[in-house]
């Protein structure tokens, strides 16, 4: 059991600082295995040098966040789509 | 910023924070914030915490002390009313209840993970809402259930409550006295068939474990919400 291993509900902040708006609701599509999930319930390990968000299914790695003084790399590279609620 | 206004001892591990955040938008019970403390060289250390008021009561957090944290022990133990400190919130739309949802539920909680579930009894209570909620609440020790009291108040008042005390447990004690299993989720569980909504929130160890039963039992993925608490305070 890997009691580093997080979800997506431990990031709520830092993507809530990159993209503006509440995102652990966000329907995202799994490049690797098609999956439909709400970031929220990504697997997530922030002690690697940076944060690392996982699919739930297939582990493929969906995205990657670095923070840096005065800056942030995002990297979403594992995500086919994003689905959000917009008012 | 977030200025302390009150603190409130719940266990020898575990304070709750009173705070009076200037534009605070209000939240939603499951809620969480981010705490930033950024020392007098620039270091930040940046945490999340669980709220534990219900929405429309004063903005509260509990902390539970993690030895060798950056934030936590500061939180627990040294800070006083007055001091000021950066918060980010609220946070999260997953790990949410709201009072109108009709349906039957259930909240699972380890240790300091009850937390959040207790913004949504509290919310539950102060909505007078008549739907059916339980929680089952996994604590080391009797001494270390956080809102002992509170929740004695609301045990049988629209929520029932049912402990496991895994590392003690006092003479007499008639509960459960160990860790959660199926067994013990079938005899608390409300049955699948109800439609029931689930929160789970504590370790990632006890988040796993529950949430697995949880569906071994018929409840429907999709409605057991999970929320893992890290162990870096």
């Amino acid at each position: 059991m890997d009691e580093r291993r997080l979800d997506g509900n431990a990031i709520g902040g830092d993507l809530m600082e990159l993209f503006g708006t509440e995102m652990t609701v966000a329907w995202a599509v799994c490049r690797s295995c098609g999956a439909h999930e709400q970031l929220a319930e990504m697997r997530v390990y922030r002690d690697a040098p940076g944060i690392v968000g996982r699919c739930v299914h297939c582990e493929a790695v969906l995205l990657r966040i670095v923070h840096a003084p005065g800056r942030s790399y995002v990297e979403f590279s594992g995500v086919a789509s994003l689905e959000m609620r917009v008012s | 910023m977030a200025e302390v206004a009150a603190t409130v001892p719940e266990t020898p591990r575990t304070r709750t924070l009173v705070l009076d955040v200037r534009g605070w938008s209000g939240h939603r019970a499951g809620q969480h914030l981010d705490v930033r403390l950024t020392s007098d060289d620039g270091y930040q250390a940046q945490r999340s915490y669980s709220i534990a008021s219900a929405p429309g009561q004063p903005l509260a957090i509990t902390v539970e002390r993690l030895e060798d944290g950056e934030v936590s022990p500061y939180l627990v133990d040294v800070v006083h009313d007055g001091d000021a400190f950066e918060v980010r919130g609220p946070i999260g739309g997953y790990f949410v209840w709201e009072p109108g949802d009709e349906r039957p539920v259930l909240l699972v909680g380890g240790g300091s993970g009850v937390v959040p579930l207790m913004a949504m009894a509290r919310a539950h209570n102060a909505a007078g809402a008549d739907t059916r909620m339980r929680l089952l609440y996994s604590s080391r020790t009797l001494d270390d259930v956080i809102y002992r009291e509170e929740l004695g108040h609301l045990d049988g008042n629209g929520l029932d409550i049912v402990y496991t005390l895994t590392r003690g447990q006092p003479p007499g004690w008639t509960g459960y006295a160990r860790r959660i299993d199926d067994d013990m989720l079938r005899e608390v569980a409300w049955p699948a068939g109800d439609g029931p909504i689930v929160f789970v929130c504590g370790s990632t160890h006890f988040v796993d474990a529950a949430a697995d039963g949880l569906v071994r039992l018929g409840y429907d993925p999709r409605w057991v919400k999970t929320e893992r608490f890290g162990a870096t305070g």
